[in-house]
Order: C-alpha cells, then sequence, then structure tokens
C-alpha cells in the first residue's frame, strides 16, 4: 500500500493514521457542537472570578519563557550546574575536548584493530 | 546525441560547474541587472541545478554507480589503457551521492528563495557565498578521491565561515564566524593529514582504489581515528558541538539552512570514509560503537541544553544537535551490525532511517530557523522572554511553526517519526536502552519547542510588540514549500525509503561495487 513504510518489526501507515485522525476530529467537533448553548463569547459570563480581586492583565500574567520548566531545572540541579558551566564558550576548551576525544578515539580503534 | 543525453552524460561536471561559474559572475551581473533581477537569476540557476541533480538521480537509482572523469578522451574512461591507478579528477555517484545531491538542491534553492528579501549591504557577496557554499556541497558528495574531498570541503567550510561571519558590524557574527573558522581548520587539516597517510602508504588518492590496497594496518587506524573525530566534531557532535549555536545562532537565518547543510555533508563524509574506505576494517565496528555513544550523549545533551535557552535561534542550534545524534544513532548502529560486505536487517533499517532523517533534519531545523528569522524580522526580538502573543497576528508564521514543532519532535504524521520510527525499532534490536534513550529524547524535544510556541506565539498580546513589521511574501514562500516537502515525506516516507534512502543504504554498505566501479581497467 501506498505510503507504508515497514520497519523488520512493524509497519506505519501514515495515510490511515491521519484518516483515524479526520474521524476522531470530526466526533469531537460533533460533541462540541451538542455542547452549552447559553455560552456567549467575550460577555460579563466568561469573565474569571479570582475571590472578589481584580483581574490582573493578561500580559503580565502570561508566563515567560524562561520560567518555563523551571521545576524541572531546579529538579535536576545538579546535572545542569556542571552542563552549563561546561559550556564556556571559550574556543581553547573546544579544541580540547576535540583532542580528549581524539585520544579516547584512538586508543579503542587500536586496540582493537592492531 | 540528443540535448537530453548530453545533459545526462556531463550532469555531474554541471551540477558542480553551473554554481561554482554564477558566483563568480554574481557580483558583475549584480551591477548590471540590478538586484531583483540577480535574485531571479540565482533562483532560476538553482532550480535549473535542481533539475539536473534530478536528472541524474533517475540515472543513478535506474542504471547504478556513474563514474564522471575529467580530462580523459571521454568522462566515462576511468582508467585508461596501461594506468594501473586513476589519476585524474573523477567523480564517483552512487545512490547515497545523488540523495545528498538531491538534499543540497533543494536545501539551496529554498535558501536562496529565502534570500530574496534580505537587505544586507553587499548582498552579492551574500549570493556568491552561498552559491560556493553549495558547489561545496555538490563537489564533496560526488567526488570519489580523496584530495579532491578535501578541496570541496575547504571551498565549503570557506563559503560557510564567511556566511557565519556576515554581518561584519556585529560583534557576535564575527565571534561565531573565528570559532567556525577554527573548527573547519581543524577539521580541514585532520582530513588532510589522513590523506597524506594513506597516499604515503598506498600511492593513490582515488577512494576506491585506496578502499582496494588498504591492508588496515597501525597507519591505515591512526587516519581513521582521526578522520572520524574530525567529522564527528564538523558535524557537531557532543562534546564537540560547543560551536554550533554559536554559528548557526549567528549566521544570517535565510542560509542558516545551508550551513546545517553543509554539517550534514561532513556526516556524509563520516558516512563515506566508515563504510567504502573501510568497510572491511575488523575493528569498524567498535568504532560503530563510539559513534553510537556519542549519538547518545549528544541526543541527551542537545535536548537538556536547549531547554534552559532563551535566545530562539540558540535553542534551536542545541536542538539541532540533538537531531545530529539521531542520525549518528543509526550509522552506529549500521556500523556496528556490519560484517564484510553486509550488514544484518536491522542495520539496514537502522541505516536507512539515519540516511533519511539526514534529508528531514536539513528541512525541520532549516524550517524552524526561517520562523525564528520571521519572528526576529517582524518583531526585532530572538529573546523568547520579550516575545508573547505572536499566534494571534502572525498565523501562516505560527501555523509553521507548529509544522516545523511537530516534524523535528518525530509527532506523526511527520517526515520526523517516519525517519525515527525506522531509527528506533531497529536500535532496539541492537540493544532496547539505545532506542529508550532516542525516545526520551523525542520527548525532550518536543518540550523544547512546546516551550519556545509557548513563549513567543500563545498568550495575550503585548504592547511593545503592537507594531511588527509585515513579512515578505518570498520568506513565507519558501518556508511554504519546506512545510510541503515535509507533509509529502510524512505521508509519503515509502517513496522516500524505498526509491533513495535504501539503495543509498546498499549502496553504502556493498562498497566492493563502488570499488568496481572506481578502478574499472581498461576504461569505459
Amino acid at each position: 500500500m501506498i505510503g507504508s513504510l515497514l520497519s523488520n518489526a512493524g509497519v506505519w501507515m501514515p495515510l490511515a493514521w491521519l484518516f483515524v485522525l479526520v474521524v476522531t476530529w470530526a466526533i469531537v467537533y460533533y460533541i462540541r457542537s451538542r455542547g452549552e448553548a447559553r455560552y456567549h463569547k467575550d460577555t460579563e459570563q466568561v469573565r474569571p472570578f479570582l475571590a472578589g480581586h481584580p483581574e490582573t492583565s493578561k500580559a503580565a500574567m502570561h508566563v515567560r519563557a524562561s520560567n518555563e520548566y523551571w521545576g524541572f531545572m531546579e529538579a535536576l540541579k545538579g546535572y545542569y550546574h556542571p552542563l552549563i558551566k561546561g559550556h564556556t564558550g571559550n574556543l581553547n576548551d573546544y579544541i580540547c575536548w576535540f583532542t580528549c576525544i581524539l585520544a579516547i578515539v584512538l586508543v579503542l580503534v587500536i586496540s582493537v584493530g592492531v | 546525441m540528443s540535448a537530453i543525453e548530453s545533459l545526462r552524460l556531463h550532469s555531474p561536471a554541471l551540477i558542480i560547474a553551473i554554481p561554482l561559474l554564477t558566483a563568480f559572475i554574481i557580483p558583475l551581473l549584480s551591477k548590471i541587472i540590478g538586484p531583483k533581477a540577480r535574485n531571479g537569476f540565482v533562483v532560476a540557476v538553482l532550480t535549473g541545478v535542481l533539475a539536473l541533480v534530478l536528472l541524474l538521480a533517475h540515472d543513478v537509482i535506474t542504471g547504478g554507480t556513474r563514474t564522471y572523469v575529467l580530462g580523459g578522451s571521454t568522462p566515462l574512461l576511468t582508467l585508461p589503457s596501461g594506468y594501473q591507478v586513476p589519476v585524474r579528477i573523477m567523480f564517483v555517484i552512487d545512490a547515497m551521492g545523488v540523495f545528498m545531491g538531491i538534499m543540497c538542491g533543494v536545501i539551496a534553492l529554498v535558501a536562496a528563495i529565502y534570500s530574496c528579501m534580505e537587505t544586507y549591504e553587499g548582498l552579492y557577496k551574500f549570493y556568491t557565498l552561498l552559491l560556493l557554499v553549495t558547489t561545496g556541497i555538490f563537489g564533496l558528495v560526488f567526488t570519489g578521491d580523496l584530495f579532491n574531498l578535501f578541496v570541496f570541503f575547504e571551498i565549503l567550510s570557506i563559503a560557510s565561515c564567511g556566511l557565519v561571519a556576515f554581518k561584519i558590524d556585529s560583534p557576535m557574527s564575527m565571534e561565531g564566524g573565528f570559532k567556525y573558522m577554527v573548527i573547519s581548520d581543524i577539521g580541514g587539516l585532520s582530513l588532510l593529514v589522513m590523506i597524506g597517510l594513506l597516499y604515503g602508504q598506498y600511492d593513490a588518492l582515488n577512494i576506491g582504489m585506496l578502499a582496494n590496497r588498504m591492508d588496515y594496518g597501525m597507519i591505515d587506524i591512526i587516519a581513521l581515528g582521526l578522520i572520524v573525530t574530525a567529522l564527528l566534531m564538523k558535524s557537531g557532535s557532543v562534546p564537540m558541538h560547543m560551536w554550533t549555536p554559536d554559528a548557526y545562532g549567528e549566521t544570517p537565518s535565510s542560509v542558516t539552512i545551508m550551513i546545517v547543510g553543509a554539517s550534514l555533508s561532513s556526516l556524509y563524509a563520516l558516512f563515506r570514509i566508515c563504510f567504502t574506505l573501510y568497510g572491511g576494517f575488523i575493528g569498524i565496528n567498535v568504532a560503530g560503537w563510539i559513534i553510537v555513544i556519542l549519538a547518545l550523549i549528544s541526543i541527551l545533551v542537545g535536548v537538556t541544553m536547549a531547554i534552559p535557552q532563551t535566545d530562539f535561534k540558540r535553542l534551536i542550534g542545541y536542538a539541532a544537535v540533538a537531531e545530529i545524534g539521531f542520525i549518528l544513532l543509526g550509522l552506529g548502529a549500521g556500523l556496528a551490525s556490519l560484517s564484510g560486505n553486509s550488514v544484518d536487517a536491522y542495520g539496514i533499517k537502522a541505516m536507512e532511517g539515519s540516511i533519511f532523517h539526514i534529508f528531514n533534519d536539513a528541512l525541520d531545523i532549516g524550517l524552524l530557523f526561517f520562523v525564528a528569522a520571521v519572528v526576529s524580522y517582524a518583531t526585532g526580538q530572538r529573546n523568547l522572554n520579550n516575545l508573547c502573543g505572536l499566534g494571534r497576528k502572525m498565523k501562516y508564521t505560527t501555523f509553521l511553526f507548529i509544522i516545523g514543532l511537530a516534524a523535528v519532535a518525530g509527532l506523526p504524521p511527520m517526515n520526523g517519526f517516519a525517519s525515527k520510527f525506522l531509527i528506533y525499532e531497529s536500535v532496539f534490536h541492537l540493544n532496547p536502552i539505545l532506542a529508550i534513550i532516542g525516545i526520551l529524547g523525542s520527548i525532550m524535544m518536543l518540550a523544547i519547542f512546546v516551550k519556545a510556541f509557548s513563549g513567543a506565539f500563545l498568550g495575550p498580546p503585548v504592547p511593545e510588540l503592537e507594531t511588527y513589521k509585515k513579512v515578505p511574501r518570498s520568506m513565507l514562500f519558501a518556508m511554504s514549500i519546506v512545510v510541503a516537502i515535509i507533509v509529502f515525506f510524512g505521508l509519503f516516507p515509502d517513496l522516500i525509503v524505498d526509491n533513495l534512502a535504501h539503495p543509498a543504504a546498499q549502496a553504502l554498505v556493498n562498497h566492493s561495487e563502488y570499488i568496481s566501479h572506481a578502478i574499472r581497467i581498461g576504461g569505459v
């Protein structure tokens, strides 16, 4: 079948997947269309109620990129600290890494090949 | 001989000569016909070159490996009577070569279309460098001679360096260019030392002849270690990857896709040297495992380093490091299962996935760099912390970013999923841990671009981004072409794998066929 990709362990059929996606979307759309008819966009009924406090501006509430995954990075601080420290931006370090890897590769390849 | 037959015969030389000559004509032409006509001319030339590449690809896929010799009485005469060694400049184009050629032709054309909006001073130099990079990649993937490989590698590196440092008024750009130059020079010098060692041993520079004569002694093994390490660094493998965000981040965005292509052509050289030149070496499996380990580290370090980035282009630069890891994973798995002239079924599938992923990487990462450039062009910002709510105003760009995000993270039904599917299912049989780490890398890749999407495109409109520049149509058109190819590759992956990636993998594994074409005794 056109579009089917065979690996040695399975098959990937993107067109079949796409068909399932379209059918799923149609079902979801149908369920949505049967939803609450009294909903009116941009009216008082959609404003959030924050225990009587005034709503903060939406721009101020937006989570900026550097705050995302803060918890992930905090939990992996022990991993990130040396990793970021190692990325010095210094060209000498780049060459140092090359030399180290070259030495390791040579030792391994020579020990097997000769 | 008809014109088409003549074009077919001379296509290997024309594909390299046309962009090379155009590169030097462009400065003159710019002064005569003006910038708009010049831009159109470059796009027309690259369209013609792509057509020639497709013609050659058809020839190679249907008729087998092609050779083309410069300076002989006929371009098919590889070894004139009485000669023991092929001495002329020779192109040996197999399925792997044309696969890379098609990739180069596509990304060069897209980059040229996208570049039509660039407003840099001295844009004719920009096009000259772009065409020289294109020439370098074509030459590198077509040549059958190690010294010419070095020459094209240098053309590619010098022109790429010029592009990275093109914004000469930016200190960061100059720094990125300097780092790129040093890294490329180390790669080039390592290649030259390797060539010297092999030439001293075997009196030959032709890849096929060298492979035929090689006895895998100590000098050959040292040459292998040297060049594998240098090419891994040039392609951006961890821990020698640190130059990639520096260089990718500062290159003019319209041609970052070409710098990515230059890194991928280094991977091609790695494929060619490991399989064709050292395919019979007993220790090549160890080299395969070394590459697998570096691939896994590249995936993990690439994705985890991308997470804290706030600069849009540096974030994509680290993601590109992880993508190189996925390609190396398939390559390493293929090498680890190589035995003489054959690889087991899973090794072949891993290589097919890896080769397919080369093209996908160029398209997906290239598209994301294009989007980052559009955002930077429209808002003047590339710091994700300063961006917000762009999805409300830049709807089409947002849509394109979602496609790029899905493709690079390997979400079905995009192209990235198809190639990663082949890699994961194959390396699982080598060791399940490899597939697990790969899938973890894909999930984290999605997390990275969800962060970028959420930071830049979601949220309310903010006052400081109320005014933004209208995005030129050439930018949107170039990105649309890339998206169309991504979707096509995603929906019909079998067409690419069966007709291009599988023959390419077979051509690499069956290196004796390459050798026999290169040193065909007596000529035609």
